[in-house]
């Protein structure tokens, strides 16, 4: 039982290295600009899905930039009630001293807002890091080694893989941090959620690679000279592997900040006063949505969206480019 | 759901040898889904006992360490791990998962008792989601790259990327704060189900239940409550739908037969609806299985943003109590609950496969 494939896209993608190995043989010779996937991704778009991509790093640059400017640009703390003495007041609407007006626990809007990114950004990182590293390990020794460790580690990811993240994410959340949290920890426990949920995803693509190429006379020729099992599985296998790991990281990005913001929702988040986070400020205006109040929603559910859209962006027009079928090329001629 | 594409490929030939192979493969597809259940009773269970018993982690620090250790020892949570695991896994198949300690009430009971609701929900935002999904994924999938294409494909990615219960907060924003054309939460309105409680054997799915009433108002009334939780959750779902059916639909008209099927002058429209929608249907309806995971767990969301007191909504109520035998509970149902549907997923991708068909 390998790991099988649900996404057709990525089925496409397991097909393409046989019919097209010239890539791979040139790899050395071509520009360094061209080996860098995003930007090699820009270069081979043409017409609207160099659009999408483009949109995509836009929304994406914009985000990072907030997230780490955050102290000079927004004008308060994230848990600042009052300026020079005075309160700002609970749901006030928008005025010249809180732009986009105060939350129902008296916090300034837009500071709060544009905390969040830095909360979203470490979030995500720490999420992808943990899972890309702990994923491609696992695949890694699982595929090449196989026997009893293979078949246990791919039931058991299997298992995973079925299960929604979120509830998943929310047992761990238990786990981890016993629900309430601070910033790090807060962050740690989503990060760590979330990579139990998402290694699966990278051990299956990374296993099924490294199934395949093992079977090479590349792996073979190197084994019969000697070359020490460690170097193979970097040199030869690992590097030949990584292929669909971009497309993956975008996807999986985007359902990190999903998730993070889906366990701040449910009552899961971090702390208002240990740092900002977009889904525990929605959670908190869901009773002034009722009563007409739009500013304390509108402001972190659109900085979700945004963000989520970049990255989705970007990991479709990634994806597109990667599957045959669905990539325009350049020339009339060759337009599938 | 992932041994579907192997298993209908190794199937294949077994089928068309011999008419036994179907029945074999449900037989062992049926017995798969006992492995998934109990890697991830397991899973859950050993990461909830981390942390250490239940009980003290709902109601330590609000009871004198004697009367803790009291309740502890009843419930038997002092007993060696391994064995509460066994009993925890034996109970799972008999429908025990323990007893809420903030109700003191079975955590069977409580799934069977808002069930029906969660399931009234998901069966409307599946209507939106066919609804929506379906038609305007071949609508791109047919103006491929033209402008309908690209405003319907922003349009899958906005579903996607807006969180479920962003999506609630507008809808209520809207529709229900501004324009009060439609209720802000709950099933029904007070007058209504005071109405259902009076109906012997209630089904707990409102619709029917009105209907059964034969009241028109209470009907009108349930269907006006169900508009936005249904739109909420269905439209994330139906965003899927459309992007999935527009990539296998260009999958499948770019494929040979369509080709041919075009030079004899087969109709652009047939084409679509006969020769490309039909295989382009069964990636679609293996993933459908993986729809129900995404959408429990956007009902989840769902209720919780608009008050329907459906599994969701009590078990985000539970999170917030702390009582993490019912949240357990109602997680690893879930999880069976998701389990079974993927072995009716994958018995109905093999039937309507005619690759797979004698």
């Amino acid at each position: 039982m390998s790991a099988g494939h649900t996404n057709p896209s990525t089925d496409a993608e397991a097909s393409v290295p046989e019919k097209t190995p010239a890539p791979q043989l040139t790899a050395r010779k071509r520009p360094l600009l061209d080996r860098i996937p995003v930007i090699s991704h820009v270069r081979q778009s043409v017409g609207l899905q160099r659009g999408m991509l483009v949109g995509g790093l836009v929304l994406l640059t914009v985000f990072v930039i907030v997230a780490i400017f955050a102290p000079w640009i927004a004008p308060y703390s994230w848990a600042q009630r009052s300026v020079d003495g005075v309160k700002f007041g609970t749901q006030q609407p928008p005025n010249p001293l809180n732009i986009w007006g105060t939350t129902v626990g008296g916090f300034d809007v837009f500071s709060r807002t544009i905390w969040g990114a830095q909360t979203a950004i470490l979030a995500i990182i720490c999420a992808i890091a943990f899972s890309i590293f702990l994923g491609i390990a696992l695949g890694l020794l699982s595929g090449y080694f196989g026997g009893w460790l293979d078949r246990i580690l791919v039931v058991i990811a299997d298992a995973i893989y079925s299960f929604p993240s979120l509830l998943l994410a929310i047992v761990i959340s238990i786990v981890i941090s016993g629900g309430r949290s601070t910033l790090w920890s807060g962050i740690l426990s989503t990060a760590i959620a979330i990579t139990v949920v998402f290694v699966p995803q990278y051990f299956r693509v990374i296993r099924a690679d490294v199934v395949r190429i093992k079977a090479e006379p590349f792996v073979e020729s190197a084994r019969v000279i000697g070359v020490p099992t460690h170097r193979i599985l970097t040199r030869h296998v690992l590097r030949n592997s990584l292929r669909s790991i971009p497309v993956i990281v975008t996807l999986n990005a985007s359902e990190a900040l999903l998730t993070l913001a889906g366990l701040g929702f449910l009552g899961f988040g971090i702390d208002a006063t240990a740092a900002a986070e977009w889904g525990y400020d929605l959670n908190r205006s869901v009773a002034d949505a009722s009563s007409g109040i739009w500013w304390t929603s509108i402001p972190p559910g659109l900085a979700i969206v945004l963000v989520v859209l970049g990255i989705t962006l970007v990991g479709e027009s990634l994806n597109d480019l990667s599957d045959p079928r669905l990539r325009r090329r350049r020339r009339a001629g060759g337009a599938a | 759901m992932v041994l579907a594409a192997e298993e209908a490929v190794t199937a294949d030939p077994l089928v068309s040898a011999k008419g036994s192979g179907l029945w074999r493969y449900i037989v062992i597809r049926f017995f798969l889904i006992f492995p998934t259940v109990i890697i991830l009773v397991t899973v859950v269970f050993f990461l909830t006992r981390i942390t250490g018993d239940p009980i003290t982690a709902a109601l330590g620090g609000r009871l004198p360490p004697d009367q803790l250790a009291e309740r502890v020892h009843a419930a038997g949570y002092d007993r060696p791990l391994i064995i509460q695991y066994f009993e925890y896994i034996f109970g799972v198949f008999f429908f025990f998962i323990g007893t809420a300690i903030t109700e003191n009430q079975q955590v069977s009971q409580i799934l069977l008792q808002f069930g029906s609701a969660t399931l009234e929900l998901a069966i409307y935002a599946l209507i939106v989601a066919f609804l929506v999904g379906i038609p305007f994924g071949l609508l791109a999938a047919r103006l491929r790259d033209r402008w309908p294409d690209a405003v319907l494909r922003t349009g899958a990615i906005l579903m996607y990327a807006t969180p479920i219960f962003f999506v609630a907060i507008l809808l209520k924003l809207v529709f229900a704060a501004w324009l009060e054309w439609l209720p802000v939460a709950g099933r029904a309105s007070t007058r209504t189900e005071l109405l259902l409680q009076t109906l012997p054997n209630p089904t707990g799915i409102y619709l029917i239940d009105a209907i059964r009433l034969g009241n028109p108002d209470a009907v009108g009334d349930v269907l006006w409550h169900a508009v936005l939780p249904g739109l909420a959750l269905g439209l994330l779902t139906a965003g899927v739908f459309l992007r999935l059916v527009r990539t296998n639909v260009i999958g499948t008209l770019g494929a040979q037969y369509v080709t041919s099927a075009r030079s004899r002058g087969v109709g652009e429209y047939r084409l679509l609806t006969k020769h490309a929608y039909r295989p382009a249907l069964i990636p679609i309806v293996t993933v459908i299985g993986l729809q129900v995971g995404l959408l429990l767990a956007g009902a989840v969301l769902t209720e919780t943003s608009f008050e329907w007191k459906g599994i969701g909504f009590h078990l985000a109520q539970y999170i917030l109590a702390r009582d993490f035998v019912a949240v357990q509970g109602i997680v690893i149902m879930i999880a069976v609950i998701i389990a079974v549907t993927n072995f009716i997923v994958d018995i109905v991708a093999v039937l309507i496969d005619p690759r797979v068909r004698y």
